[in-house]
């Protein structure tokens, strides 16, 4: 069944985008990640025009953070004083990074830097992702090893202390600002909601007790990626809601199962699973941008009246 | 003087004796959710008061163009291995949609001259005025315009697609493609004999999108605010609802 999409301007088959949702629905159910990273890359290679792909999705990951979101408030494990900051950052990178993009657009570069950052962030994270699982394999038929929080010194040094009593720190807000505020252009230009680099940086840079950090990073990015939604809707009108809708059904229907087969199988293996599937997505990306193109012209509207 | 407006006017007259009288199948097109390209027929007749003059055969030409708007053609070079956009060339019009139907091949029915003065064949639509000094090749950004309409479905020519009945009744299709842009799409159907133009005939074809389509393509450039809005409140309600239904069929 063909359905036409009256923001990206093409026919797509509604199945097709029922199991792009799905499978990413799938994984994230897994995995527990976020998805965004994937949904956009696959809905560049069906077609969808990439700055299309990127409002959409983060449209997506409105949809598929906000119950994440719910469940941790009622567990209380969101920081709101470390969320709020975080957010502010979040939203001035996201401002920035709408400019940028259709600074970019205009200029008829914004596909290029797209797939660009596309194909660093999950060359990146495929890469580091496959050697910690490695890793974890060798170290599982060892003894179980401890992971140790790291507080960097010279972060003590930095002006504007605030405490965060719920992550029980007393910290410079500079940081999060800054980890918010480049998640905030993240999810401007790729549509994505940037838990995999939040997370680690709020573990790993700011300190923070692992018990919150999935609930503050999610209530960071529902915020964030809703405000890029809108502004992507307001200056590119970019923003396709039927395809988001088929995404989304798509994604929560295949999140449930993914959450339930994801616990059957083995933890190491599902990493190793998920580092293959995102370095073949870079793989492809990369191998699209390096080929020469059979055609080399393309049309370039202009989106983006007066 | 006067000698050559009365040859004029002769010359003119068995012209005028061969008039098109012509339909559409339909002057409305719509978009819909599950659109997939659309056909247009369009027929007629050739209206005379006198037997058909001797000479050359009758022949007809159709045409319908969408509405026009100017585009950027970039083209890639390589720069550092990997294939970017480096040069650009703005068109000043060109169609969204442009197709040609004929009896015969469009040049052995129609002379360069009356091409240029009725602006029939791709080439005609399109008009470039400037292209950036940087630019050596200008020409061949346009080509590759017609190239990659032509590729989509957007722009075709089809020769020997109308077909002519007893040099009276003439009738053409015209496959509309699913990404169809809005507007209005003009019809214009040419009776030539000896690669002359001897009457022409203009209709309009309005394209709309309906239904669900066209309240979300209008909201989304129109309001667009409000649009962005809609898109979160649904995001939200799909995403906390289906994660609710879930756990309700669960428990």
């Amino acid at each position: 069944m063909q359905l036409y999409l009256p923001i990206a301007e093409v026919s797509v088959n509604v199945f097709l985008l029922l199991g792009i949702g799905g499978i990413v629905g799938l994984l994230s159910g897994m995995f527990g990640v976020g998805g965004g990273f994937l949904i956009t890359p696959l809905l560049f290679f069906i077609g969808i025009p990439p700055p299309v792909a990127v409002a959409t999705g983060a449209n997506q990951v409105v949809a598929s953070s906000i119950s994440g979101v719910l469940a941790h408030l009622r567990r209380r494990t969101v920081d709101f004083v470390m969320g709020g900051v975080l957010l502010a950052g979040g939203l001035v990178g996201s401002a920035a990074g709408i400019y940028a993009f259709n600074l970019l657009q205009r200029n008829g570069q914004i596909d290029l830097v797209v797939q660009l950052s596309y194909v660093v962030f999950l060359g990146v994270i495929g890469l580091l992702m496959f050697q910690e699982s490695l890793r974890a394999l060798i170290r599982a038929r060892r003894a179980p090893g401890r992971i140790e929080r790291r507080q960097h010194l010279w972060m003590h040094r930095l002006p504007f202390k605030v405490k965060f009593r719920t992550s029980g720190l007393y910290i410079s807000v500079i940081p999060p600002l800054a980890v918010g505020a480049s998640v905030g252009v993240l999810a401007a230009i790729m549509g994505v909601g940037g838990g995999f680099i939040m997370v680690p940086a709020m573990i790993y840079l700011l300190g923070m007790p692992t018990k919150v950090v999935v609930g503050t990073s999610l209530f960071q990015i529902v915020f964030v990626t809703a405000f890029t939604t809108v502004m992507h809707a307001v200056t590119n009108y970019s923003v396709d809601i039927l395809l988001a809708v088929i995404l989304i059904i798509g994604g929560v229907i295949g999140a449930q199962i993914g959450t339930t087969v994801g616990a059957r199988l083995k933890a190491e293996q599902l990493r190793i699973l998920l580092a293959v599937v995102v370095l073949t997505v870079c793989g492809k990306l990369l191998f699209d941008l390096v080929v020469e193109p059979s055609e080399l012209y393309s049309i370039g509207y202009r989106t983006t009246r007066g | 003087m006067i000698r050559a407006l009365v040859l004029l006017v002769l010359a003119a007259l068995p012209a005028r004796a061969e008039e098109v009288v012509a339909g559409l199948s339909q002057t409305r097109v719509s978009i819909t959710a599950n659109f997939d390209g659309s056909e247009i027929l369009v027929f007629g007749a050739v209206k005379r008061d006198t037997p058909p003059p001797e000479g050359p055969p009758l022949e007809v030409i159709v045409t319908v163009i969408g509405p026009a708007a100017p585009v950027n053609v970039r083209r890639k070079s390589r720069v550092f291995g990997i294939w970017v956009n480096t040069e650009a060339v703005e068109i000043d019009t060109a169609p969204r949609f442009y197709a040609i139907a004929t009896t015969a091949p469009l040049f052995d029915i129609l002379s360069h001259t009356e091409d240029l003065r009725h602006r029939i064949s791709i080439p005609q639509g399109i008009r470039s005025v400037g292209a950036p000094p940087e630019v050596a090749d200008a020409a061949r950004f346009s080509d590759a315009l017609i190239r990659l309409r032509q590729a989509s479905g957007h722009y075709r020519v089809d020769a020997g697609d109308v077909g002519l009945t007893e040099d009276t009744l003439f009738h053409a299709s015209f496959q509309l493609p699913a990404n169809l842009t809005e507007g209005n799409y003009t019809v214009r159907i040419f009776l030539t004999r000896g690669r002359e133009v001897i009457d022409h005939q203009v209709a309009l074809i309005d394209v709309r999108k309906v239904g669900l389509e066209w309240f979300l393509y209008t909201l989304a450039h129109e309001r667009p605010l409000a649009y962005g809005m809609l898109a979160l409140a649904l995001a939200l309600l799909a995403g906390w609802g289906a994660s609710a239904a879930f756990r309700f069929i669960r428990t």
